[in-house]
């Protein structure tokens, strides 16, 4: 068990808004490595029990995450996972809530609202994320402020304008994510 | 090697044979020993010198072994067997009981309260401030 006294440490952070928003771009924008997919299966407790058997249904269904990494420094390294943009499984990814550092919300201001259910899941969760707005024609026609109101995203939640496809802005993002985690614990310590 | 009736899921169709190789790849069992596999727990593979007994392991235990002469995360080693995370988890276990690989789950210090009062439990502050220090640098 030697081993695991240099392994590094790991920490994740998670990437996620609605369907074609962004996010693969995003990891690969910034992972040191090509963007890896796996699958995980879920398990669903249905609500309905089963009329024949009296038998709970279960579901499971296979969910896809691609994620990439980041070597910050030799004992220190960053996962980025891009969540799966269907929405109706994100509350059970349980594994993938836990721990994460927080997360970046990608949305696209031309439907918003493919975006609400990331927005739900941080919130819910009590992790804490930032806003990134793409913009998907070159400009961004709407300011930060506007989408926030849109949003309904408190004046604690940074939105920021930016581009999947730019490694700088990706890591402008991440470094904004990771301010905003160390000043809401340094403000409720 | 291993017995035929444990590789009968491998050849299992278009996608991972889902219904049929957990099963078999696993002994039966659908949950790890222990939860101490996270998506970013940390595998590395434990040098024995003095030769292994390796009967009691499958080929994928030691295609798990390959991928992890230095650290590498679970979810990579799902990522790059092709295999259900909670697949790879099980096989994770076997390999930590068998003494071939340590496992480094991630630090979960921080426990405290998030802006909206929900309960938030994420890296402790000194980890933080390491990860921004190290982006900025990016
Ligand atoms: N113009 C522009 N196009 C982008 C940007 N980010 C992503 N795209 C494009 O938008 C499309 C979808 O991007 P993806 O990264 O696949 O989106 P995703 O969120 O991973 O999609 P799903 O996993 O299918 O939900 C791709 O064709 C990208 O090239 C951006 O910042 N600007
Ligand atoms: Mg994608």
């Amino acid at each position: 068990m030697h081993a695991s006294d240099t392994a590094p440490d790991a920490v994740k952070i998670l990437i996620s808004g609605g369907f074609g928003v962004g996010k693969t771009t995003m990891v690969s924008s910034i992972s040191e490595i090509a963007p890896l997919r796996t699958e995980e299966t879920l398990t669903e407790a249905s609500a309905g029990v089963d009329d024949l058997t009296g038998v709970e249904k279960k579901a499971t269904t296979t969910v896809a995450l691609d994620f990439g990494r980041i070597t910050l420094t030799p004992d220190l390294v960053l996962y980025l996972f891009g969540t799966p943009g269907q929405q109706r499984f994100w509350f059970m990814w349980n594994d993938l809530a836990q721990g994460a550092l927080g997360g970046v919300v990608m949305v696209d201001t031309r439907r918003l609202e493919s975006s609400f259910a990331a927005i739900d899941f941080f919130e819910q969760r009590g992790i804490p994320f930032v806003v990134g707005a793409n913009s998907f024609d070159g400009r961004q026609f709407y300011s930060a402020e506007q989408i926030r109101s849109a949003l309904s995203l408190g004046p604690g939640i940074h939105v920021t304008i930016f581009d999947a496809r730019d490694r700088s802005s990706c890591r402008d993002i991440l470094l904004t994510l990771v301010e905003h985690v160390i000043a809401t614990i340094t403000a409720s310590a | 090697m291993s017995r035929p009736e444990e590789l009968q899921g491998f050849s299992a169709s278009s996608g991972y044979g889902r219904l049929v190789r957990p099963f078999t790849l696993t002994g039966g069992r659908t949950q790890p020993v222990r939860n101490v596999f996270s998506l970013i727990t940390l595998i590395t593979a434990v040098e024995v010198s003095d030769g292994p007994d390796n009967r009691s392991l499958q080929p994928e235990h030691h295609r798990i072994l390959r991928l992890c002469p230095r650290p590498i995360a679970v979810a990579e080693i799902a990522a790059h067997l092709d295999i259900p995370v909670s697949v790879t988890t099980i096989m994770l276990s076997d390999l930590l009981d068998a003494g071939r690989i340590s496992a480094r789950p991630p630090i979960q210090a921080y426990s405290g309260q998030s802006h909206k009062g929900q309960s938030y439990n994420g890296p402790e502050i000194a980890l933080l401030q390491k990860v921004r220090d190290g982006l900025a640098r990016l």
